[in-house]
């Protein structure tokens, strides 16, 4: 993208034209929580000024111009991730999606869902495998289904560069690997995973997989047919959308045969005193109301994110990703953690800065009016990994410009020196 | 906008780097009677800290500390070491912790009591970042529970 086009871009984000501290912002935070264009903006409060209405029930107009939006959105979403519209469900975040999958799997385990759910079931004897990259979003819940199921937790450890070390991959992910759990970019590192051979494996030994989508979704381009994994997940607001809507899509067999984990309303066919049927997918995951608004706002998203391409998007990502990576290893006294060759990495970069802690550097960088994310950004083991608590991290998104880069990087040259580490 | 020189006060600076207290934990196993010690965590950082009292009467010398975190915390530790070590345990508890805690409840409208506070005075400034104010209080907190459980094991 033209220096042009990216200021065009730009000007599609209100919030980047405010101060932090009399300073220009510099907004280095996407991979947390990425800003809004104004078309999502707009798309939430003309739903909500114009057609909002309970979605799926009632026979009024503007009921039917709301279940109208709240499905043209699952459209949409499908298209834009190459998948089908009844492969997507709504959740309330990309955690809410993955723990439906491994819950989906301890009630399988309980014995629920009948005999079309037997495939989910683990039990001793049966492996789980994750990596040691995971956000803990997709650790913690498998953690929790083998600790009630019996099941063995594995995981694919990582190499001292920041890469998933598959080098023992064919004795970890065996013939007792009931699911495959990983993800497709890490967010500490920005590794982009080989998808595909993990797909291969895990197909050979009859293990389903299931993909932390988050990192890819908003800055890659992404076919969730063509990857052919089983499940994925991701959330809106990472991806120009609103808080508080997520996805999680399945291949359509198996998320008919999942058992749901939130049941209730609007997700049944037939209740007696005694047992209930379930709707097909995606209905029988949306127990309750769902949050419609912003969920149109998602549609505005994906549409804004296609219009630009997101080949487009990607490549200037790369660009600003790896002006990043260049200039933080010039810093004296600079580590970074990850791949060094920026053509395996999505624009996210973290660090560490020796002899100050990250939390202090984001207080610095803070000052200067850079906005970046201090702390284990919820992947503790990796952390451990590299020796270190706590990590720096700089992420890109879409609107992320030249700028950006240089006022960061002029201020990560002074940090040590603030803090009487190095001249 | 706050001034960052606010925050990063140089006494601060020199606490986090020369750490008044800090030593390797003894971690006894078993605990003798009236020994106290308190891991705490931040769990929005990963900033931690143990703090260990006893195992003798005199809790003024007695103690040690090991944490890693960010200059705020491990400042901070340094400072209730040397205060601890100044006043004694007592007065520590009844006087010192209430000081410190008022000072940081304050958002920088309090008036430091410079001379019970004496160094610690200097995070009045902390007290303006909300975020950081967990991360002066961590040590404290393990500070407060460590000599707490001299009492009990005592009994």
């Amino acid at each position: 993208m033209d220096p042009l086009e990216t200021a065009r871009v730009r000007g599609d984000f209100p919030l980047l034209e405010r101060t932090v501290g009399g300073h220009r912002l510099a907004y280095l935070d996407s991979g947390a929580t990425a800003q809004k264009p104004t078309c999502v903006i707009d798309a939430e409060q003309d739903f909500l000024t114009r057609s909002n209405a309970a979605v799926h029930r009632g026979a009024h107009t503007l009921a039917v111009e709301a279940t109208e939006a709240f499905e043209a959105s699952r459209e949409a979403v499908a298209r834009f991730v190459g998948a089908d519209t009844d492969e997507i469900v709504w959740t309330k975040n990309a955690t809410e999606a993955l723990n439906i999958v491994a819950y989906g799997f301890a009630n399988a385990s309980a014995e629920l869902g009948g005999p079309e759910a037997a495939r989910f079931r683990v039990g001793p004897g049966d492996s789980i495998v994750v990596t040691e990259m995971e956000h803990h979003a997709n650790l913690v819940p498998w953690q929790q289904l083998a600790a009630r199921t019996g099941a063995q937790l594995r995981w694919l450890p990582l190499t001292d560069d920041g890469r998933l070390d598959l080098s023992e991959l064919d004795a970890i992910v065996d013939a007792s690997t009931a699911v495959l759990a990983f993800t497709h970019v890490s967010n500490v590192l920005g590794t982009i995973n080989d998808a595909a051979r993990l797909v291969d494996r895990a197909r050979q030994v009859g293990a389903l997989t299931v993909l932390d989508a988050c990192q890819s979704a908003a800055h890659l381009p992404l076919d969730l047919h063509a990857l052919g994994v089983d499940f994925a997940a991701f959330s809106g607001h990472k991806m120009l959308g609103p808080t508080g809507i997520g996805v999680l899509y399945g291949r359509k067999e198996l998320l008919d045969a999942l058992p749901p984990v939130l049941t209730g309303g609007s997700m049944i066919t037939t209740v007696t005193m005694e047992e209930t049927q379930f709707l097909p997918a995606p209905q029988r995951f949306e127990a309750g109301t769902q949050p419609v608004a912003q969920i149109v706002g998602l549609a505005a998203a994906v549409d804004y994110l296609a219009e630009t391409g997101m080949e487009t998007v990607a490549a200037h990502e790369v660009a600003i990703g790896e002006a990043l990576l260049a200039g933080i290893r010039e810093v004296p006294g600079v580590r970074v953690l990850g791949p060094l060759e920026p053509s395996l990495r999505i624009g996210t970069v973290s660090f560490d800065v020796d002899g100050v802690h990250a939390h202090d550097v984001g207080q610095f960088l803070d000052s200067r009016g850079v906005a970046a994310r201090v702390g284990h950004h919820c992947a503790q083991p990796l952390h451990r990994r590299y020796g270190i608590t706590a990590s720096t991290r700089v992420s890109s998104a879409i609107y992320t410009d030249e700028q950006d880069v240089e006022q960061f990087l002029a201020a990560l040259a002074e940090v040590r020196a603030f803090f009487g580490v190095a001249a | 906008m706050t001034d960052l020189t606010q925050l990063y006060q140089q006494v601060i600076l020199d606490h986090a780097r020369e750490r008044t207290g800090a030593g390797t934990l003894l971690a006894p196993v078993p605990r003798p009677a009236g020994f106290g010690s308190s891991h705490q965590v931040n769990p929005t950082c990963g900033d931690e800290i143990t703090v260990e009292a006893g195992p003798g009467a005199d809790l003024a010398r007695e103690h040690r500390w090991e944490g890693a975190g960010c200059s705020i915390s491990m400042a901070s530790a340094s400072v209730a070491s040397e205060l601890l070590t100044e006043h004694g345990p007592q007065r520590f508890r009844e006087e010192v912790i209430p000081a410190f805690r008022a000072l940081m409840d304050s958002r920088g409208r309090g008036e430091p009591d410079e001379d019970l506070l004496e160094d610690a005075a200097a995070f009045h400034g902390v007290s303006r970042f909300p975020g950081r104010i967990k991360c002066a209080l961590l040590a404290w907190v393990a500070f407060e529970d460590a000599l707490a459980q001299t009492d009990t094991e005592k009994e």
